[in-house]
Parts: C-alpha cells; structure tokens; sequence
C-alpha cells in the first residue's frame, strides 16, 4: 500500500526495535543486559542448591529472580520501555501477562481444590492402604 | 504402507453415511466438472482462490459457514427424528451413529459455522470501516482462511473414509483416550481442529493488528464504528483462547499417539484436569462467537433507526468488560465435577457479573431505536428477534450461573435449551442480520426483502417451537444426548420440538429461495450507488462490490459515523474530485492454498497412521513457505487514470442518484 | 459529535487526530508481537499442566532425582550467550554489515545448536534409564514442556539459516529486515520461556 512508508511514525514505535541510533551505545545496551542476566542466572542456581538460605524462601527466591531476568531479557534485549511510543506494545504485553496468570493461577486453584475434594483413583488406594 | 487405511474404512454396511457421502461427492464432482468445462477455473483460480482480498476471503469464509450450516442442521433433524421416535425404541440411528451425530453437529457448528461466519464478516466489513484497504497481513489472512477449510473438509471425510468422535464436541477424557476410542473418530477431530486453530489464530492476529494499526486518518480509537470495536475485543480473545485449545488438544493428541499420561486414568494422569483446560478456551470461544454479533447488531440498529448509537462511550467500557471478564468465569462449565463451595461461589457470580455488560449493550439498542424513524428491512427484523430471543437464553443463562442450581440442570435438556438460545439468537441471527445487511456491498445487488422476511419468521417460530420445549424436558429430568429414552412424560414435549426443526427447515429452504431469486432479479435489485440503506459508517462510501483499493482516496476522518458526515458535508459544501494517485495493491498469492493442501495431506496422513505421508506433507509445507518468502515482487501498481476511472464512475452514479431524488 | 463541540469550545483538549495508518515495520512487528504473546499463553497451558502434575511420578523417579543442573547450567549459558549473539545481529543489520550480520548469526546458530545436543542428549538419556515420557504424568508433563521449548529452537534454527540465506542473496532488502525483526524477538522470546523453565522445572524441581 503506497501510503505505507517505511519510517517510523513519531509517536509509535515497533516492538524490538530501539530509539538508540549509535552502535556503540547500542552494543553497550545489550552487554549490560547480558551482564545481569548473567548475574541473575549464577545467583539463581547458588540460591537453589545452596543451606545458607532460609529454605522455605528459596521457591520464592527463585521466581523473584525469574521474573527480575525476564524484565532485563524484555528491557535490554526486546527494548519493551515505558515511554509514550511504545503504550501499545506494553499494552499487549500486559493483556498477554493477564491472560497467563490467569489461566496458571486459575488452573493451580481449581485443580488443587478438585483434587482435595476427588482425588485420583490411584491415590484413593493409596489413602486406603 | 497405509498405516491404518483400507476399504473397510468405507462404511458400506451403513446406508446413511454411504448414500449421503454419494450424494455429495455427486454433487462435488458435478460442480468441478461444470467449472472445468465451462472455462471458469482460471477465473476462480486468478481472482478467489489465489486472493488476498479481503473482501474475496469475507465472501468464501461466509460462503464455507452456509454451506456447514447444511451439514450440520441435517445432523440436527437426524437427532430430533430420533428422539422422536425414540420412545421405548431404539430409533432408526443405533448408538454409535447417534454419538457420531451429535458429536459432528457440535464440532461443525461452532468450529465450521459460527466461527467461518463471524470471521467472514469481519473480514469483508472492517477495513472498509476503519477507510483502508486491505487487513494487516493479506496473504496470511489467505493461509488463515484455506487452513480453516482444511478442518472442515477433514471432519466431512470422516464421513465416508473412516468414522468421526463419539465423544460429543469436547473430547472428554477418559472416553477420549485410545483405551476407549481405539477407532480413527478422535484423531479426525483432534486434527482437524489442530489445522484450523492455526487458521483461527492467525486471522485473530491479522484483525487485532488492523483495528490498533491500520486506520485511516482521522479515525481515533472513539471514532472507529462499534463493528470495529467488538472485532477488536472478540480477536483479542482468538489471540488469548485459542493457543490453550492448541495446547490442550496437543495434549490430548500425545496421550493417544505417545502414550504419555496427561489425561489418563493410569501413571497419574488427570481426568479433570482436561475439562478445566478445555473450557479456559471454551468460554472465552462463545464470547469471540457473540461479540461481533452485537458489533453486527450495533450498526444495524443504528442505520434503520436513522440515528447514532446511543451511549457509544458505554458500549466500549462494556465490550472491553465483557472482553476481559470473560476470562474468569469459566468453571461455570464444570460446577459438578468436585470444586468446594469456595471455588464454585466465586466463579458464579463472576457469571452473573459477566451480564451486566450486555444488559447495558441491550438497553443502548433500544435507547437507539425511541425516538428513531425505523425502518423495518430484514436485518432490523433479525436484530429485533434477537433482542427478544437473546434476553431470554441471557436469562436462563443467569439461573444455570448459581452453582446449587446448576447441580439440578447440568447436562439435562435445560441446558441444551440454554445455549441455543444464546447462540442461535445471538450469534445466528447476528450472523444474518449482517448477511442480509453486507450482502449488497459484496456483490452489488440486494437480497430479496420477501423472501428474506419469510426466513426470519420461520427461524424465530421454528427456534421457539424447537427449543422452549426442551427447557420443559431439562426441568423434566431428560438428560442431554439421550439416543432412546422411556420416561413417557418427555415425549410431547420432544414430538413438538421435532416440529419446530421442520419449521427452521423452511427458514432455511426460504434463505436458499432467497438467493436463487435475486440472484435470477439481480438487476432490479442493482446496488448503484453504493449506498443502499443510506448508511453511516465508511463501507458504504465505497462502490458495490468495492474496486480492489476499496477508497481511491483514504477518506480524512472529523467524528463518529463517518460517512454520516461526509454526507451532510457533501449536501452543504459541495464534493470536490480528489487527486488520484497509482495505487500499490498486495499480489495475489497460492500461497495459502497449497499450504492447506499439504496440510489436509498431513492431517489425513496423521490420522491414519501413514507416517512417510506426514513427512511428505511437511516438507511440502515448508517449501511453500520457503518459496514465499524468496519471492522478489509482492505488489502490483494499479495506475493513477485506472483508479479515476473507476472512482468517477461510482461518483457519477450517486450524483444521478442525488439529482434524480431532487427531481421528485 | 462530541469531541468536535469540544474542540471549539476549547481546542487544546481535542484529541491528537490519528495520523493514518503505521509504517509496514511497525505493522509487522506489532502482529509477530502478539503472535509471541500468544505463544506465551500456548507455554502457559503446558506450565500449568506440569505444575498439576509434577508429583504424579507415579512410583517413578522424581525431578530430584533426574535432573542434572550442570547441564542446564550450560543449556542455560548457551542460550543467553546466543541472545547475546542475535542482539549482535541486530545492530548488524542496523549498521548494514554484511559481515558482521552472518558472523553474529552463525555464532547464533552454533550457540543454539550446542544447547540443542544437550538437551537432546538428556532425552535420550531419560529414556534409556526407563524414565520417558510414557512412565508416568510428570514426566509426560516435563517432556512436553521441555520438548516443546525445544521444537521451537529447532524450528529457530531453520528460521535462522533461511534469513542468512536470504541476507546473501538479497541483501537488507527492507522486507528482509522486517522478517529480522521478527526473528530477533522469538529468539529472545525463547530465552524469555527458558528463564522461566529454568526456573520453574529445574532449579524448584530439584530442591522440592
């Protein structure tokens, strides 16, 4: 369609790309990014298999520290920000986020209150033994 | 060598299926023959099949609705006849049949009837709505539409090479595992939905992206018609919904194929676990089916009220509403199956909540229309049968939303009543209030308002004498898919069901009839202007059929109902000829064509067991994509004197249409 | 209508009129970025299912007792260093380096491919110790979830070998940059879901 240019529009931008022009700053974007996660990912495993952590907190640790290396992944690799050119972006992001708590959250509920309520057989026997 | 294909496969010990699949395959190969001979077949192949038009792709998904309509209503008079006769007899359909049957009309129904439909219509209407010219991404909206093609041609082979699910539409577990569905029926089902869930997906994608991207100038998000924004709410829930039915049937299609334990009885599988997945999608999926309807509905009003549509503002909080809460209510599907009362409270009001959106879209209609000049055309007819209609199924809907009631009436006749109610007279009549409403604008000549009328009446008579008896046989204890029963105080009620399944088959009768004839009157019913319900949004600025560039100008838009203005502005200043420009338009494509073609190879190969077919068929696949994506030139220019050549001659002839009325 | 009334009255609080249609870049991004979201939902199916049935081994072996996060450990390095790579990629293609593109791609693909061989290895390894997938829900939910993941880096690296090609043969043709466009975000997408696998199945799966 000849009305389509390949410019970008001001106040729109698409997601993965970057305002960012120089590629030294460009580079110096994803080296940062790749240093933290790098750093998220050692802390990650050393929290898991370490005792010096309080150990009921380590699943909770764990997906802090998923989520926090998915925020880096999404701000320094995909350049998702939360500037005006990229509400819709951010918009479908959140819809999608919704979407999967829902559907996990949702799902970890319901199941776990069917399964207290009607247990699989096999483990009706087992309760039996 | 055929994995697990032979003849037997062929039912020749069963006279239905065999002589129906005759029938068609008559009737198919008389069609082919017939475009063959007759030289229509570079024309078919050149301007539909290869086409990446989306008015060309709205016109086949709507015409592959109708034409599943068929197959799944005759599925319906089969089960209606049975039950029938049925008392204290087995009937003239044995079980197996029976099951067959039921679970076809389902799965056809809401897979290859009311989603084509919906799509369809999208498809043709939005981007004339929002002053463009074409979807986001015109071949992928071909590979969406073939694909969708390939599922319902793989479910009506089933037919004839092989058998189909006797699982009803949802293959519930465990009945759906290999220990108790050891026949090919489950397999069909599972592909086939897998194929054109790919095709549903990617057409939610295209409409999601044209509806927030692509809109003429002008055309802010508060200005787009209400077609526009429940387009946008119900793709928004194809994007969220449909990759949990990918998911789940991958799920389902592993258990049988791997032998993983998913939804086994043994190793720890989860039965429940399946129908709390299945209807995360499955509720969100009657929202996608009735949102465009009400989207449909909102025009429609509008127009022959000859006025705006009352409380756009709310109308939009309302669609979002719906859009959004539609993703909490799902365990209404499964009240009985073992939550606490915790669990289940909370989800039933989430379902009573969920109505309030649409009592407020119900009481905009109808603010639209007092006061108003309306004019009674069928599309208003629709949209009126369907406020009553509609009210009714919300309402029954509401009282299966209250868990303890739900115990009484879960999988009886009353539920069954239920959500026709909502689907026949929301989604169905929607579907042909725009039928009726587009038709004009797709192929440039009106449908015959007689006829038209005729089918609307036996629709509402016939859904009513259909399906207010089966509320009576729900509360009656009948429970749903009964293939015989002897509880002698259903029989009345069934015998005049069974009536009112005759009487929506002479609505039917009469839509064909209606077709027939003005197709044979097409000149007198011509569509010159464009305009023919003297409209208010965009599409009707456009000529009937639309030229391929939809708008030789991309219209510049100052407020709601924007066609409305351009007309009063038209009366008061004058219209100017605009400059016409060459125009760049998408190039046709066979993309989506073959790839369905090594797709349905795929699924059937799937499906039997012919496992070097999968591998041909794959690759098949991916060359096409391969070789799309090498091509070089992916548009073609129409020049700047043929676009003016075909726009004067449509503002000619509204000029003529505009003096001539002064005239009078 | 309205907004038209208010803009006479009061014309700074008229909305900013919607300039016309986005450019084909941001069109095509913004579609392939839903089709990512909608993927993400796709992997939450699978989440949810493994997070249901994660203690029904029944009478088998546990994650805590498979699982091997010294591999993953590298599966995890691999795959954050190819992003590292893809990124490269993009500013190459940004920078229009031929060079500097297919060097950053192959270093992709290779990276890609290493965290491929191992995973594939642990397959395999699974079920020779009599612990596939047909052994019990876990482990049907756990290959499932896995191999998924892993389908998907394998269709990646087809994905990835196409675009090389046609950057050789056609050059940063501005279609062929959209198409990089959306290669790089699935790509980083996958890291994305991989964190969270990481996470999820292995890091809490062995100290569970």
């Amino acid at each position: 369609m000849s009305e389509l240019h390949d410019t970008h529009h001001r106040a729109d931008l698409a997601p993965g790309d970057e305002e960012v022009v120089s590629v030294r700053l460009r580079v110096l974007g994803y080296l940062v990014g790749l240093a933290l996660a790098l750093l998220l990912t050692a802390t990650s495993f050393f929290v898991a298999g370490t005792n010096l952590v309080w150990q009921p907190s380590i699943p909770v640790a764990i997906i802090v520290l998923a989520i926090a290396q998915m925020g880096v992944h999404l701000v320094f690799f995909l350049h998702i920000t939360t500037g005006p050119d990229n509400t819709n972006n951010v918009m479908a992001l959140a819809f999608g986020l919704l979407i999967v708590f829902l559907v996990i959250g949702g799902s970890l509920w319901i199941m776990d209150n069917l399964n207290n309520n009607m247990p699989p057989m096999d483990q009706i026997m087992q309760m039996q033994r | 060598m055929f994995g697990k294909l032979s003849w037997s496969a062929i039912p020749f010990d069963q006279p239905i299926p065999l002589i129906a699949g005759a029938v068609v395959l008559v009737v198919i190969l008389a069609v082919l023959i017939w475009v063959v001979v007759a030289g229509h077949l570079p024309y078919l192949w050149r301007e539909w099949i290869t086409s990446v038009d989306h008015k060309r792709i709205g016109v086949m998904y709507t015409l592959l609705a109708c034409v599943m309509l068929l197959r799944g209503f005759s599925d319906a008079i089969m089960m209606r006849a049975q039950q029938a006769v049925a008392f204290h007899s087995q009937g003239f359909l044995p079980p197996a049949h029976y099951n067959q049957i039921f679970s076809a009309h389902g799965t056809i129904m809401i897979f290859f009837v009311g989603m084509p439909f919906v799509i369809g219509l999208m498809n043709l209407v939005v981007p004339l709505q929002l002053g463009v010219r074409d979807v986001a991404f015109p071949t992928l909206n071909s590979v969406g539409f073939w694909l969708t093609a390939t599922g319902a041609l793989l479910v009506n082979i089933s037919l004839v090479v092989g058998e189909f699910a006797r699982t009803g539409w949802l293959p519930y577990p465990p009945l759906s595992e290999l220990t108790y569905s050891p026949g090919v029926g489950v397999d069909y089902y599972l592909w086939s939905l897998e194929i054109s869930g790919i095709g549903t997906l990617v057409a939610g994608i295209n409409l999601v992206t044209t509806v927030l991207k692509i809109r003429t100038k002008g055309m802010n998000y508060m200005r787009m018609p209400m077609f526009c924004w429940t387009t946008l709410a119900s793709n928004l829930l194809i994007i969220a919904a449909f990759p949990i039915l990918t998911a789940t049937l991958a799920m389902l299609i592993l258990d049988r194929y791997l032998g993983f334990h998913f939804f086994t009885n043994e190793a720890g599988g989860n039965v429940m676990m399946f129908m709390n997945l299945i209807w995360a999608w499955g509720h969100p999926e009657v929202y996608i089916l009735v949102l465009p309807a009400f989207g449909i509905f909102s025009e429609v009003v509008a127009t022959f009220s000859g006025k705006p549509l009352f409380g756009y503002r709310s109308m939009v909080l309302a669609t979002m509403a719906i859009c959004v809460i539609s993703f909490m209510v799902w365990l209404h599907h499964f009240f009985t199956m073992g939550a606490g009362p915790d669990v289940n409270a909370i989800f039933g009001i989430a379902s009573m909540i969920i109505a309030v959106p649409t009592g407020v879209k119900i009481y905009n209609w109808l603010f639209t229309m007092f006061a108003g000049r309306i004019r009674f055309f069928t599309p208003m007819m629709w949209s009126i049968g369907f406020m009553v209609t509609f009210i009714i199924g919300g309402l029954t809907g509401v009282l299966v939303a209250v868990p303890p009631a739900d115990f009484l009436l879960h999988n009886s006749l009353f539920l069954v009543a239920h959500f026709h109610n909502v689907i026949i007279g929301g989604v169905l009549f929607g579907a042909f209030a725009g039928y009726t409403y587009w038709f004009p604008k797709a192929f440039g000549f009106r449908l015959h308002e007689g006829w038209g009328k005729a089918a609307f009446w036996c629709w509402l008579i016939g859904f009513y004498v259909a399906f207010m008896p089966l509320y009576a046989v729900g509360f009656l204890g009948m429970t749903r898919r009964m293939q015989h029963f002897d509880v002698p105080e259903w029989r009345p009620w069934l015998m005049i069901a069974s009536i009112g399944a005759g009487i929506i088959l002479a609505g039917i009768i009469c839509q064909i009839m209606q077709l027939v004839v003005s197709i044979r009157h097409r000149e007198e019913l011509r569509d010159t202007t464009g305009d023919p319900w003297d409209g208010r949004s965009l599409e009707w600025a456009t000529a009937s059929p639309p030229p391929a560039f939809n708008f030789a100008v991309m219209p510049s838009v100052t407020s709601e109902d924007a066609y409305w203005a351009m007309k009063r502005r038209a009366r008061e200043e004058g219209v100017k000829e605009p400059d016409y420009g060459p125009i760049d338009m998408p190039r046709n494509s066979p993309t989506g064509f073959v790839c369905a073609f090594f797709a349905t190879v795929m699924g059937f190969a799937m499906i039997w067991h012919i496992w070097w077919m999968v591998i041909v068929g794959f690759i098949g696949a991916f060359a096409t994509f391969v070789v799309f994506a090498w091509r070089d030139k992916d548009e073609y220019e129409i020049p700047a004197d043929e676009v003016a050549r075909i726009d004067r001659a449509n503002r000619a002839a509204r000029r003529e249409l505009i003096t001539a009325a002064g005239d009078l | 209508m309205t907004d038209i009334a208010i803009a006479h009255q009061l014309p700074g609080l008229a909305e900013a009129a919607h300039e016309g249609p986005a450019s084909k870049r941001i069109i095509t991004g913004y579609g392939f970025w839903i089709f990512l979201l909608s993927d993400i939902v796709m992997f939450s199916c699978f989440f949810a299912a493994y997070a249901v049935l994660q203690g029904q081994t029944a009478g088998g072996p546990s994650g805590a007792e498979l699982f091997n996060l010294r591999n993953v450990a590298i599966e995890t390095i691999f795959l954050l260093l190819s992003s590292f790579a893809c990124g490269m990629a993009s500013v190459a293609v940004e920078a229009r380096s031929h060079l500097w593109f297919q060097i950053a791609m192959a270093v992709t693909c290779v990276l890609g491919l290493g965290f491929l061989a191992i995973e594939f290895r642990e397959f395999a390894d699974l079920v020779a110790r009599g612990a596939g997938p047909s052994r019990s829900a876990f482990l049907s939910a756990f290959f499932t979830l896995v191999g998924c993941h892993g389908l998907h880096v394998s269709g990646g690296e087809l994905w990835l070998l196409t675009m090389m090609a046609q950057v050789f043969a056609k050059g940063f043709r501005a279609d062929i940059q959209r198409r990089f466009l959306c290669f790089a975000l699935f790509w980083h997408a996958l890291d994305i879901i991989w964190v969270a696998i990481f996470s999820v199945v292995y890091l809490l799966g062995s100290a569970a």
